[in-house]
């Protein structure tokens, strides 16, 4: 706690009250104060704003609508939009969440060892990580067409049928699913790659004389050590995958996929405040939201608690 | 040892056959991996009437029309600019403002520090993209709508990044700064002369992952700007569906030169790239 000492207020009171506010402020508020007027500007008083604003009529026209109390809160509770558009979220959830995990474990734990050509397999289920939504979305778009797309003709190569990959409803979804994991399951891979190589040497060799072999090896040593970043890794995509908009959007353009099968929540927080206009409405459905992302995040802080875990 | 008869396989056999299954799955899950970025480039190289024709081929005519195109009518020359301006002004301001405040908080007192940095820390479980609604109106209020401003300042506001510097901070030995402190150095050179060389490595964590992040970001660009010549790489492509139709030789070939960009520099910056998404990524929570 050593601390960077000024001088005493109360000790030198004229020089502290003709010098100008900045000097006389403590030099660690000073340090604090950039980040903290971007932070109030873009992050607190918008997160405080879309509460407030969920209670008014608002619309983008610019004057505050008037307070209609809970109207907005009430009519999102009966509103079979909304509730659809949550539940695509969440099945979005369920399904991206443990195909990306595994992916990227089994991705780290297949180039965690000396292998010819590693660098080119690294690379590969690394780089669809660094392109833009968009471009992933216009290239899925591109992979999933009928008839000349890449994976309908290879469905129909081996004898399978066509799969309206962008035009089922039941389906639409788990297009969204399978472009997300070719995109991102590089991210959780480096993340389980960074804790593999954490693990000392020393215990696999140990394991080797005792006549271990790799998938006693995996499973004694590897797993175990691999819990703490599992659970970490778990809820960020967790929450990754709970805040899905840009790939839906985009492969969708807007549309919400067939029968609005695609639409994930944020999409129609998205929709009804940019096409319908409704801000408060809008500012209800996204603050309703927001509590249940912090329930979640809150949830895991409990569930994995990330410091005290070492022992274990 | 040979008079031994082996029970089983020797266990030199056992583990040669483990390493090539391992590098079977691995070829097999990469291919997987790279093929719709082949299939990208693939059909960005072929004549336009070829992309759509049944069964399908990978090889054809052979022609750079696609790109030649895109060069000619696209403005990707215009989005790239745009994207360098916005991330690159995000990646200065947050490097500069999230490292004076770890600063700030690291090594210095004031009243209600710890106060304060807890409700910097309950940022981070804040999503933006829930936030959208109300900075748009506030991108509004302020005239800021259809500016670089109103793509670039949302996003400095990144309360992981000093979370991830102050721990960073916590960990520097404090022996140097008390030498310099002796010599009567202010606590702004303190934090510029002797904290900041020390930390290159987590700054340079730190201003790859923001980079990254910011040149990619979609929804918030998006929503900020309608204005044509202000578009990033990402808001630029998703428009260009609509507007080629069915050109697919020439979507693709945009597709891959939005892509390129930002895979270039993992060629050059591998190494950091690794390094900084991974201990980015497991320190931001």
């Amino acid at each position: 706690m050593a601390t960077i000492t000024t001088e005493a207020p109360a000790a030198v009171p004229v020089a502290a009250t003709r010098a100008p506010l900045w000097r006389r402020a403590p030099a660690g508020l000073l340090f604090v104060l950039p980040f903290l007027l971007f932070y109030l500007a873009f992050l607190v008083w918008p997160t405080l704003s879309a509460f407030v604003l969920s209670f008014f009529n608002e619309s983008l026209t610019g004057t505050r609508g008037e307070l209609v109390g809970l109207r907005n809160w009430t009519e999102m509770l009966g509103d079979a939009a909304m509730w659809s558009a949550l539940g695509n979220t969440l099945y979005f959830t369920a399904l991206s969440t443990p195909a990306l995990v595994l992916t990227g474990l089994v991705m780290a734990l297949l180039t965690n060892r000396v292998m010819p050509m590693r660098w080119l397999w690294r690379l590969s289920f690394f780089m669809p990580f660094l392109l833009p939504a968009s471009v992933m979305a216009l290239i899925w778009v591109w992979i999933y067409q009928p008839g000349f797309g890449l994976l309908n003709a290879a469905l129909t190569s081996v004898g399978l049928s066509e799969q309206g990959w962008l035009s089922d409803p039941s389906v639409a979804m788990i297009s969204v699913v399978i472009a997300t994991l070719w995109w991102t399951a590089g991210f959780n891979f480096l993340l389980y790659l960074a804790a593999l190589q954490q693990i000392p040497q020393h215990l696999y060799e140990a394991a080797s004389i005792d006549g271990a072999g790799w998938w006693q090896r995996l499973w004694s040593i590897t797993l175990p050590l691999l819990k703490r970043t599992t659970g970490l890794v778990i809820v960020l995509q967790l929450l990754a995958s709970l805040r899905l908009f840009d790939q839906a959007y985009l492969i969708y353009i807007g549309s919400g996929g067939p029968a609005f099968s695609a639409r994930p929540i944020l999409e129609y927080v998205y929709d009804t405040a940019f096409t319908s206009f409704r801000f408060g409405y809008a500012s209800a459905i996204s603050s309703f939201f927001f509590v249940l992302i912090v329930v979640v995040s809150v949830a895991q802080l409990k569930l994995f608690p990330s410091r005290r875990e070492d022992a274990r | 040892m040979t008079a031994v008869p082996a029970p089983r396989r020797p266990p030199q056999a056992t583990a040669r056959a483990w390493n090539a299954a391992g590098l079977v799955v691995t070829a097999v899950i990469a291919l997987l991996w790279l093929t719709p970025l082949l299939w990208a480039v693939d059909t960005a190289l072929k004549p336009e009437s070829d992309t759509t024709r049944i069964p399908v081929t990978w090889w054809g005519a052979f022609t750079f029309d696609a790109f030649r195109k895109v060069f000619a009518e696209s403005d990707l020359a215009r989005w790239f600019l745009n994207s360098t301006v916005v991330a690159v002004g995000v990646t200065v301001l947050v490097l500069l403002t999230a490292s004076m405040a770890a600063y700030g908080f690291s090594r210095t007192a004031f009243r209600g520090r710890r106060a304060l940095f807890g409700i910097v820390i309950a940022g981070i479980m804040v999503p933006p993209q829930v936030l959208v609604v109300p900075l748009f109106r506030e991108m509004l209020g302020l005239g800021l709508v259809d500016t670089y401003w109103a793509m670039i300042l949302p996003q400095v506001a990144a309360p992981a990044m000093v979370f991830i510097l102050k721990k960073f901070f916590d960990g520097l030995p404090r022996e140097l700064e008390e030498a310099a402190r002796v010599d009567g150095a202010s606590p702004w050179r303190l934090y510029w002369q002797v904290v900041l060389p020390l930390s290159r490595p987590v700054l340079a964590a730190v201003g790859i992952f923001t980079f990254i992040l910011t040149w990619n970001n979609f929804f918030w660009p998006f929503l900020a700007v309608s204005d044509p010549d202000l578009m990033t790489i990402p808001v630029g492509l998703a428009t260009i569906q609509s507007s080629y139709g069915l050109r697919y030789a020439q979507i693709m070939a945009s597709a891959v030169l939005g892509g390129l960009p930002l895979l270039v520099a993992y060629v050059f910056f591998q190494r950091d790239i690794i390094r900084s998404v991974a201990h980015t990524g497991l320190s931001g929570t």
